[in-house]
């Protein structure tokens, strides 16, 4: 891109935030009732990572594993992408994602959740819930309609916040491989909300530096 | 045999830009309509075009949202219904192209409309294919224009373009830049290459190409169309804030946006500006502008002392 410098968001943002909300309420009619599923998931995850079962981290990453992937299709292929060319190469970001969560986790049982969590770990559970139970409720609390809520499992932001939650609660080293898409999307993501001056704009990218501070300081443990 | 048609229609415009081209197209709507609308004659065939056209940036690239996709259609046929034919779009614009596809078989305009679409494409070789595949989103038999958007890879695609021009596939070539960006590629371009269109960002805080682009294009016969009238919008809205001038009423503007897109278009060198909207509220304002007295020279240096004062 010639003088790429002289570009600000705004100018790359395609689409109207008109459009942008409209699209999660058309996807979330289109899907529906797989939000349930993906809330099912979510609840799941949270009651085995707090369990001592033997598959325990094997579950996890698989479900977050398919979140990703149906993300990948669903969300970005089939919706995103008919307002932006781009979320093709997000497409595949989500699906890589889905496949280094399925082999470290899944393939090659390289997660590990302490029992208890750790005080990092536990902020990490804090933000999982944040993601699951908090985070889409910010739209319709900015009076957007509950139509176009945002879930995890479904909706790419809070699955990225939720995955980096887990992904802390993890005691082996920090899974950094397995944090650069989400911390990605969360840029991704603040950007788009920032280009249409959406007041919860900075809200993924700070987590996503709370994320990365905790685990550094957890990687220096 | 490009440059003698070069030469040719140079000599074409010592005529035409002589004289104020104005059309009378559809007087049934509003005060301001009730006089002619006006037209300018595209410079490299003489062709009529309005001055107001339409843009399709952001506004139409709704995906396939079907009450969206209505809206916009609505958008059209009051584009039309105004005397409207100039629509522009582009494969970057996501589903705008399909958008207008859409509202073009609904409101059964395929033939009514003057398609300017663009090239957006690293790969030369695959301009061609690209071009096709916008023309299906249309739907129409044909591009009217098409132009390389912001110069990507011009030195591939002007030589296919003017291929398919001299093929019949397409009627006028153009290249497109917006806000200010290269400037001095864009005059190489206008300098040696026999376009018929070129797009560039102008508006009365963005007047850079008054210095060397506009006039350039009337000494070569290059049709110029406005791209970002309103800089997205936000020009309306900082105007907004200020009352209109009285003498704003002198050349028939009863608002911003017309007083911004009268401006735009009666700079000689100007054929048309193409303010996006997913209004109709706003696209029939946008073409009251192309009705009533235009500002002369004297007019537009008030306006802009008026504007830079605020």
């Amino acid at each position: 891109m010639a003088e790429w410098w002289s570009y600000t968001l705004s100018d790359l943002l395609l689409f109207s935030p008109r459009t942008y909300r409209r699209l999660f309420e058309l996807y979330n009619a289109d899907i529906w009732p797989a939000q349930l599923v993906a809330l099912a998931l979510g609840a799941a995850i949270f009651a085995v990572v707090l369990r001592q079962a033997r598959w325990r981290e094997r579950g996890v990453a698989g479900m977050l594993a398919l979140c990703w992937l149906w993300i990948a299709g669903a969300f970005h292929i089939r919706h995103y992408a008919t307002i932006n060319w781009a979320a093709s190469y997000f497409a595949a970001g989500f699906a890589i994602q889905a496949l280094l969560l399925a082999r470290a986790g899944f393939f090659r049982d390289r997660l590990r959740f302490g029992a208890p969590p750790s005080p990092i770990g536990r902020a990490g559970l804090a933000i999982f819930l944040f993601a699951l139970l908090a985070q889409p409720l910010i739209g319709p609390l900015l009076g957007r309609p509950w139509r176009q809520i945002e879930l995890f499992g479904v909706a790419p932001d809070p699955t990225a916040i939720a995955t980096l939650g887990i992904l802390l609660i993890s005691t082996d080293r920090v899974a950094w491989g397995l944090m650069v898409i989400p911390i990605a999307w969360c840029m991704v993501g603040g950007a788009t909300l920032w280009a249409m001056e959406s007041p919860d704009a900075l809200l993924m990218p700070l987590v996503a530096l709370i994320v990365v501070l905790l685990a550094v300081r957890r990687a220096r443990l | 045999m490009q440059r003698a048609s070069h030469r040719g229609r140079r000599e074409f415009l010592g005529l035409t830009f002589a004289t104020t081209a104005a059309m009378i197209v559809d007087s049934s709507r509003g005060t301001a309509q009730s006089a002619p609308l006006h037209a300018k004659p595209v410079p490299s065939s003489g062709e009529m075009l309005p001055v107001i056209g339409l843009g399709s940036w952001i506004t139409f690239n709704v995906g396939n949202d079907p009450a969206a996709r209505d809206d916009c259609a609505d958008v059209m046929r009051s584009f039309f219904d105004a005397g409207g034919r100039l629509i522009d779009s582009s494969p970057m614009y996501g589903s705008s192209q399909a958008v207008i596809g859409y509202g073009l078989a609904k409101l059964r305009r395929r033939t009514a409309v003057f398609s300017a679409d663009k090239v957006w494409i690293s790969v030369g070789a695959r301009g061609r294919d690209q071009v096709e595949q916008s023309r299906q989103y249309w739907g129409v038999r044909r591009f009217d224009l098409v132009q390389v958007h912001n110069l990507l890879a011009w030195q591939e695609h002007l030589p296919t373009l003017f291929a398919m021009k001299n093929a019949g596939q397409l009627r006028y070539v153009g290249v497109t830049t917006s806000e200010g960006r290269r400037h001095r590629d864009v005059e190489r371009v206008m300098g040696q290459q026999p376009i018929d269109f070129v797009q560039i960002t102008y508006n009365i805080v963005d007047r850079e190409v008054e210095a060397r682009i506009l006039p350039l294009a009337r000494e070569r016969g290059i049709g110029v169309i406005v791209n970002r009238p309103f800089r997205e919008g936000a020009l309306i809205r900082a105007m907004a804030r200020h009352p209109l001038p009285g003498f704003a009423g002198e050349i028939g503007c009863v608002n911003w946006a017309q007083f911004i897109l009268k401006f735009i278009v009666s700079h000689p060198a100007v054929t048309c500006a193409i303010p996006a909207t997913t209004s109709v509220v706003h696209v029939r304002e946008n073409m009251e502008a192309a009705h009533g007295r235009l500002p002369d020279e004297s007019m537009r240096r008030r306006m802009v002392a008026h504007v830079e004062a605020l």
